[in-house]
């Protein structure tokens, strides 16, 4: 095996912030390469470096063998470096194809649909990624998106593809399914720089790690040779707890009650079907299921985004499914949607303005309409002191920071605030583990104190290992509701696969 | 300051590049650019009257393209200014001269405000909603307005019921009680700047200060994420655009009151248009608005000077202008003539 990819000392300066400090990374033939690192350790500003997004201010970049100059990915894809972002660059109304072959269309300009659509096929069939080339993107799963990512990137030959957090927003499913796909392209002499949070995945998958703290790369190790607790120590620079320590389940006073909700879709499919539930003070309450089983429907009418069909939410013994979403806030309710991008932030905002989305006008911080900024700005730095939003200048838009850090500011406006009913998707989706640690110690914290959570996730493990009661919904319909403590992963796994039946012979 | 300077850099850059692309367009046609840009700078600010008139042609500008730049903060494309500027001018001309015997201190806020709240509603209510409810787009909607707005008032100058007696396609003088004085004595500048610097610094507070405009540029950047923090959505849709209408009609109304004194057929020289590049330019702040509005009004004054003392035609104003406006609207090349810049000088030091 010879290096592919060389990175020499690479260092890339962003106003107020080093984001990569002297980086050196080796990435052999056929390997697949992870590379960890806590939220704005600069792995994605490293990443778009390599694919000629960002210049850097110094250092060097070899290409088998050869340097690279690259003043932009087209460049960068010429030479075979394929990459598929953090957050997908895909053109939502065209279909599959017109994104695969959109900017190196064949027959040039007269766009031949036919041969695009043959090429494509072809493509698939070689690197195992079944897909319909003429599908709308916007009618595909995450998991399927992600999969014309990567055709994008080898209908345009790559040898190296890169992969900035791609499991981020998949179910555990598809994460096995491009698991697959990678062992294959792996197989076929194509090296993958694969990032993730994940320490799991970065140990089932990945053959090296690179290590990365604050904008340095602090050590390369080989896979076999390491452990979880290693990589997370490594990563954190100081010793991370990954068990959690939880107190006593004591529950009070039913804060949400749902009874017979039934919600449809934009297409009048009924997504959501007599679904009942209470959640009471000092409780999590943790929906598990396959992505798709009427979650986000679900959590939508809870929070009058979405009308609902049939069926009475109480809210402290009120009826509030009439009300609009801002009274539902004011009643201390607060809310993680799933997308922190496109619902949870506004990416042009600063993190101080982002950080009163919710609140901007009580008299907190407005006074007769006009918004008191001496108030805004304490607020901020406490709160990026409290979630260690990093970096800690608060006037920087939210677009500039980091993937992990954004969640921070969503999770420091909506859990800071202390709210007496959270609901929260996805909560600490693209966090390392160190923060994660922490979150899960708020959310814990924020059930001591009495407040009631609803925990939507898509993973079985923070389910499982924060949830007093599980609830798995199955096609819009909760099969049953289990208790924290003697839930197996098995059983939820049967339920959330739709299986009643086999999942009561478990209990036997 | 630094954020200052880094907001205005690729603006100003976009000028001056444009600056030197006409000097190589003159010096390539036989002009002497030195020349032709020392008169466009007399023209524009040699003597006080020529202050004056680049300062009164700047005030429509500054205040239409602030009610441009405030639908584009919000995310709209308000293209309906110019016909928004002619109601808010019937408006003020109507009220400047049916009503006798009113102090000025009532006659002109009154013109003013009757004219706003026009051009608010022609500019808010029906492209506003149909683009909340329907999502028709305001591009179409404003446009079509416009039209309606522009024909309507030929109607009502040509002998329609605002034309004067006689045969020229013109409105009565307004009464003297309705007349923003001048302040310079044979020029057009009237106390009309005053409005227009008042209504920048306003509209600066009342964008990035009030709970509003934080709603409108909230609205602007993300409608879902907006949604989703419980905002009403299509009510900021119909507010902004009407404020902005509401501004392009104030604009209208100065100039009859402060400049033309009656609306004639053809009174406008498209500020309305000229008002969304204003806006562009100054990236879409207000204050930034003032003085975008100030390069093109002297652009315009300088240009005639020009054409009379160093014999370029006044067409190479507006090649500049659109060479501005092509910078402005294509900042990505900017960049890259940058790296290029930037990589060149690397390698003069490797070497
Ligand atoms: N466009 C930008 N402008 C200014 N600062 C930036 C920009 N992009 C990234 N940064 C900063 O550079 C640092 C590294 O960010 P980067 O996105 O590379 O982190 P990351 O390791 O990918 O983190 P995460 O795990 O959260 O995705 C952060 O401090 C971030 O705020
Ligand atoms: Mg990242």
């Amino acid at each position: 095996m010879s290096a592919l990819l060389e990175v020499n000392n690479i260092t890339k300066m962003f106003p107020k912030v080093r984001a990569n400090d002297g980086v050196n990374l080796v990435v052999e033939e056929g390997e697949i390469h992870a590379i960890l690192g806590e939220n704005g350790a600069g792995k994605s500003t490293l990443m778009n470096i390599i694919y000629g997004l960002y210049r850097p201010d110094s250092g060097e970049l070899k290409f088998n063998g050869e340097v690279l100059n690259l003043s932009g990915p087209h460049e960068a894809i010429e030479k075979g470096i394929g990459m598929v972002h953090q957050h997908f660059m895909l053109i939502p109304v065209l279909t599959v194809a017109e994104n695969i072959v959109l900017g190196a269309e064949p027959g040039g300009i007269s766009y031949n649909k036919k041969k695009a659509n043959e090429l494509i096929r072809e493509i698939s069939r070689n690197y195992h990624l079944e897909i319909d080339p003429d599908a709308k993107v916007k009618d595909l799963s995450v998991g399927l998106q992600q999969r014309v990512e990567i055709l994008k990137a080898f209908y345009r030959h790559a040898k190296l593809l890169i992969l900035d957090e791609p499991t981020a927003m998949l179910t555990p499913q598809e994460t096995e399914e491009l698991f697959g796909i990678m062992r294959n392209l792996k197989n076929q002499g194509i090296s993958i720089i694969f990032i993730s949070h994940k320490l799991d995945e970065v140990k089932e998958i990945s053959d090296k790690v690179t290590v990365m703290r604050r904008g340095k790369t602090v050590g390369t190790l080989n896979t076999k040779e390491t452990n979880e607790q290693e990589l997370a120590n490594l990563m954190v620079g100081r010793e991370v707890v990954l068990r959690l320590e939880k107190s006593e389940y004591n529950p009070g006073d039913v804060v949400l009650s749902v009874k017979d909700l039934t919600v449809s879709d934009e297409q009048n499919i009924e997504k959501v079907k007599n679904v009942s539930f209470d959640i009471r003070s000092g409780e999590i309450f943790g929906l598990a299921g396959i992505d798709g089983n009427g979650q986000t429907e679900l959590i939508e009418a809870l929070m009058g985004l979405r009308p609902i069909k049939s069926g009475v939410i109480k809210y402290n013994n009120n009826n509030i499914e009439k009300l609009p979403t801002r009274e539902r806030y004011k009643l201390g309710i607060s809310y993680i949607p799933q997308d922190r991008q496109q619902e949870g932030l506004i990416m042009k905002f600063s993190v101080a303005d982002n950080l009163i989305l919710k609140e901007y006008k009580n008299s907190q911080y407005s006074k007769n309409g006009v918004i008191q900024y001496k108030r805004v700005f304490e607020n901020a730095s406490k709160k990026v002191e409290e979630f260690d939003i990093r970096p800690t200048d608060y006037n920087l838009l939210a677009g500039n920071l980091s993937g992990g850090n954004q969640q921070k500011i969503i999770l420091a406006r909506e859990v800071g605030s202390n709210p007496k009913l959270l609901i929260a998707v996805q909560p600490t989706r693209g966090m390392d583990v160190g923060a994660i640690e922490y979150i899960h110690k708020r959310l814990l914290q924020l059930r001591d104190e009495g407040s009631a959570i609803l925990l939507v996730s898509l993973e079985l493990e923070e389910i499982m290992s924060l949830s007093d009661r599980i609830g798995v919904i199955h096609n819009g319909v909760i099969m049953d509701i289990l208790d924290g403590k003697s839930a197996t992963r098995e059983k939820i796994g049967l339920l959330m696969a739709g299986s009643q039946i086999e999942a009561k012979k478990v209990e036997v | 300051m630094n954020k200052i300077l880094k907001s205005i850099y690729m603006p100003i850059l976009a000028v001056i590049i444009a600056i030197i692309i006409g000097s190589i367009i003159m010096l390539v046609t036989g002009f002497n650019p030195l020349a032709a840009y020392a008169s466009l700078f007399i023209g524009a600010f040699g003597t006080l009257p020529n202050i004056a008139n680049t300062l009164a042609n700047a005030v429509p500008l500054i205040i239409t393209g602030l009610g441009v730049a405030i639908a584009f903060n919000a995310g709209l494309f308000n293209i309906g200014a110019e016909g928004q500027y002619w109601i808010g001018a019937i408006v003020a001309t109507w009220i400047g001269y049916s009503f006798k015997g009113l102090p000025w201190y009532i006659h002109i806020p009154f013109a003013l405000i009757g004219a706003m709240v026009a051009a608010g509603l022609w500019g808010g209510i029906v492209p506003g909603f149909a683009k909340a409810y329907t999502g028709a787009h305001e591009v179409i909607t404003t446009m079509m307005m416009s039209y309606v707005a522009i024909y309507f008032s030929h109607y009502l100058l040509e002998f329609g019921p605002m034309m004067e007696k006689g045969s020229v396609p013109q409105s009565p003088l307004i009464k003297d009680s309705a007349i923003i004085p001048t302040i310079l004595r044979n020029t057009q500048l009237s106390y009309g700047i005053f409005i227009a610097i008042a209504a920048a610094l306003f509209v600066y507070w009342l964008m990035y200060k009030t709970v509003w405009g934080y709603e409108m540029r909230a609205v602007g950047f993300n409608q879902r994420a907006s949604k989703y923090a419980g905002m009403n959505v299509p009510l900021n849709i119909v507010l902004s655009l009407s404020l902005s209408g509401i501004f392009a009609g104030l604009a209208g109304a100065v100039q009859i009151l402060g400049v033309q004194h009656r609306l004639y057929d053809s009174f406008t020289s498209g500020y309305g248009y000229t008002a969304i590049v204003v806006a562009l330019l100054a990236k879409n702040n207000p204050i930034g608005v003032v003085f975008s509005a100030l390069l093109f009004a002297a652009l315009g004054t300088g240009s005639q000077y020009m054409q009379l003392n160093a014999q370029v035609p006044g067409q190479l104003a507006d090649v500049i202008t659109g060479l501005i406006i092509f910078f402005v609207a294509a900042d990505k090349i900017i960049e890259v003539l940058k790296s290029m810049f930037k990589k060149q000088k690397k390698e003069e030091l490797a070497s």
